[in-house]
């Protein structure tokens, strides 16, 4: 019994935490797998969405060009892009190239899926991961000390500052820190993108980054009024710490956990929500081209766009879940 | 320690508790405890025992404070010392054990951490040197396997051991008084005759004073030796344990001894339930000359009769 013995072992050696090494690998490749649906049902969303909403790439090409087509060239089109199969044999065909790591071809440029979206893939992710740091280096610290010291003006006043930041529309922040810093004090450049320019990063990354913040920000600060009112934190002022060492060694991991969620969620989400900040600030991001595609209704392009925004955020979500079980030992990946 | 052993580790005077100025829960309370001495207060749930306890550690949470009295730590009034000199005393001199085994230590620093704290905080010791020390500590309260649940995390243990972990941490230095807030209520009923021996144990081998809260009188009953019965923020009487059975002076002790539960007793006819507390009470004070009656919101009324 090979498939027996294989197994037997890694379930004996279950109870003890300290060999999570081989677990954390075995979780890693089972929740990958536990992807596949996910991905599949998007993929059948977009595809029954884009077959219900008119128009289709011919008419848009039909619409920029401002020249009528004879129903004989519009036929030849439709059998060159292959839309005059089905709707099944069209999701049939894409999902049978999607398991060959094949996205498709792109209808506007002509070019595989893949090389269209594979440069806007690291500007995209280096804006989600600039503005998550902004927001983190900012909201969890204000959120600590707003939370230290209840009920004070400091306090007040993040919190202020918080349910602004949450409702401010993004579009608008990020044309009101245009004009202020690069029309008006000129220290930035207002738009666009330079491979290893920090000064284009600014503007965008912290338009993206101030929702973030100022929900980590609230969640921080009731994590840690939380915290501090546990037990085991009376107990450690009963053991005679210091406040600094007492929030050192017991409340700043234990606020963490509950941070992380957060945190990871807004990571998740981040891509798919540059879309109008890259649009705005010309980014040369997955966002902007998912909104340049669904214009022209390059649908594969659309299609490969979001199978990326949802792998991130499903990969994001699993390295959140691994990085639990490191934080907080009542947490086993399995 | 230091001074005649008669002198007492602990002395209350007219303590008094309260929310500012506006609401006084606490109202002048005053009791002492002789070196070594294990001394009881009960009382029901609300009747400020605990509040007793936690103002004597310095743990009392806003906007709960001491608005008058004293608290005499070995001759030394705490109440006038320093925040750093309080916080000195905590846990090295003075230390306290909680209710709730389960939620009392920190779920994400191992056992062996949070014992060695203690030495690393109060006695300056090095984190090598503090988790041998913890480890000892975890022997001495009788833990099976001390070395493994030094590695171990609160949740991979029972109550019962949780418990023994918070006596191990409360009695690392050695402290001259310890208040035990009702350790074993949370406890299962097995494992509880346990831990109060071993504090019982522990503290007289160390010659620990024990400041024990209960609403237990059975607890009380094997522990202490003199007792202090609480009402309505008031220490209504003290007596030596036995006395206090035998022959309850007030009347609100003799309720609280009428509604204990008692083996082989039959519910009164037509009654097939336990006393409460509020009827018995009631009915002792009737025609009686009742000390203080308190209202339901529990701001003070003399009593007129």
């Amino acid at each position: 019994m090979p498939a027996a013995d294989g197994r037997t072992p890694a379930r004996r050696a279950a109870p003890t935490p300290c060999e999570a090494k081989p677990f954390m690998l075995r979780f890693i490749i089972r929740r990958s797998l536990q992807m596949i649906p996910t991905l599949l049902a998007v993929v059948l969303i977009i595809f029954v969405i884009f077959s219900v909403v008119p128009g289709s790439f011919i008419s848009s090409l039909m619409a920029e060009g401002r020249n009528v087509m004879n129903a004989e060239v519009l036929a030849h089109l439709n059998e060159q892009f292959g839309l005059d199969k089905p709707l099944p044999v069209r999701l049939w065909d894409y999902l049978w190239g999607l398991a060959h790591f094949d996205l498709g071809i792109s209808y506007r440029t002509r070019e595989p899926v893949w090389n269209v979206i594979e440069p806007r893939l690291w500007p995209s992710i280096k804006l989600a991961l600039t503005a998550m740091a902004f927001a983190a280096a900012v909201g969890i610290p204000l959120g600590f000390l707003a939370a230290l010291k209840p009920g004070s003006v400091f306090d007040t006043g993040t919190m202020m500052l918080a349910v602004s930041g949450l409702s401010v529309p993004e579009f608008w922040l990020g044309l009101l820190l245009m004009y202020v810093f690069a029309l008006q004090l000129g220290l930035l450049p207002s738009f666009g993108y330079q491979p290893g320019s920090i000064r284009h990063i600014i503007l965008p990354a912290i338009a993206l980054g101030v929702s973030p913040m100022a929900l980590l920000a609230r969640t921080t600060r009731a994590g840690v009024l939380d915290v501090m009112n546990a037990d085991f934190v009376r107990t450690a002022r009963a053991k005679g710490l210091s406040e600094p060492r007492l929030v050192r060694a017991h409340v700043t991991r234990n606020v963490l956990v509950l941070v992380l969620t957060t945190l990871g969620l807004q990571i998740g989400s981040l891509m798919g929500q540059a879309i109008v900040i890259e649009k705005l600030f010309s980014w040369p991001g997955i966002g902007s081209l998912l909104v340049d595609s669904v214009a022209t209704r390059d649908i594969p392009v659309v299609q490969g766009t979001v199978i990326v925004i949802v792998l991130w955020f499903l990969v994001i979500n699993m390295l959140v879940d691994v990085a639990y079980a490191a934080i907080d030992p009542r947490i086993k990946v399995t | 320690m230091n001074g005649a052993s008669s002198d007492p580790v602990l002395s209350v005077r007219d303590l008094t508790i309260g929310v500012g100025r506006s609401a006084e829960l606490l109202h002048g309370v005053s009791f002492d405890i002789l070196p070594g001495e294990t001394y009881g207060l009960v009382g029901e749930s609300g009747s400020g025992k605990s509040i007793t306890g936690l103002s004597v550690m310095g743990l009392l949470k806003r906007p709960l404070g001491v608005t008058g009295g004293s608290i005499l730590f070995q001759g030394e009034d705490v109440l006038k010392l320093g925040r750093r000199a309080r916080r000195k005393l905590r846990g090295d001199r003075m230390a306290m054990i909680f209710q709730e085994p389960m939620t009392a230590l920190n779920p994400l620093a191992t056992i062996g951490r949070q014992i060695a704290e203690m030495f690393v905080v109060h006695r300056g010791m090095g984190w090598p040197e503090a988790r041998r020390k913890a480890v000892e500590a975890l022997e001495s309260v009788r833990v099976p396997s001390p070395e493994e649940r030094a590695r171990s995390y609160p949740h991979q243990l029972s109550g019962g051991m949780r418990q023994r972990v918070m006596i191990a941490i409360a009695l690392a230095c050695r402290p001259d008084l310890l208040i035990a807030d009702e350790p074993t209520t949370a406890l299962d009923v097995t494992v509880q005759a346990g831990v109060l021996e071993l504090i019982a144990e522990l503290c007289k081998a160390e010659g620990t004073a024990v400041l024990l809260v209960s609403h237990d009188l059975g607890v009380i009953a094997n522990m202490c030796r003199r007792v202090g019965v609480m009402d309505r923020g008031r220490l209504v009487e003290e007596q030596d344990t036995k006395a206090l059975f035998e022959n309850p002076l007030h009347p609100y002790t003799r309720g609280l001894l009428a509604a204990r539960p008692r083996l082989g007793s039959r519910p009164v006819a037509g009654r097939g339930r336990l006393t409460e507390l509020d009827e018995v009470v009631a009915d002792e004070e009737r025609g009686r000359d009742a000390p203080t009656l308190t209202t339901p919101r529990g701001s003070r009324l003399e009593a007129t009769a």
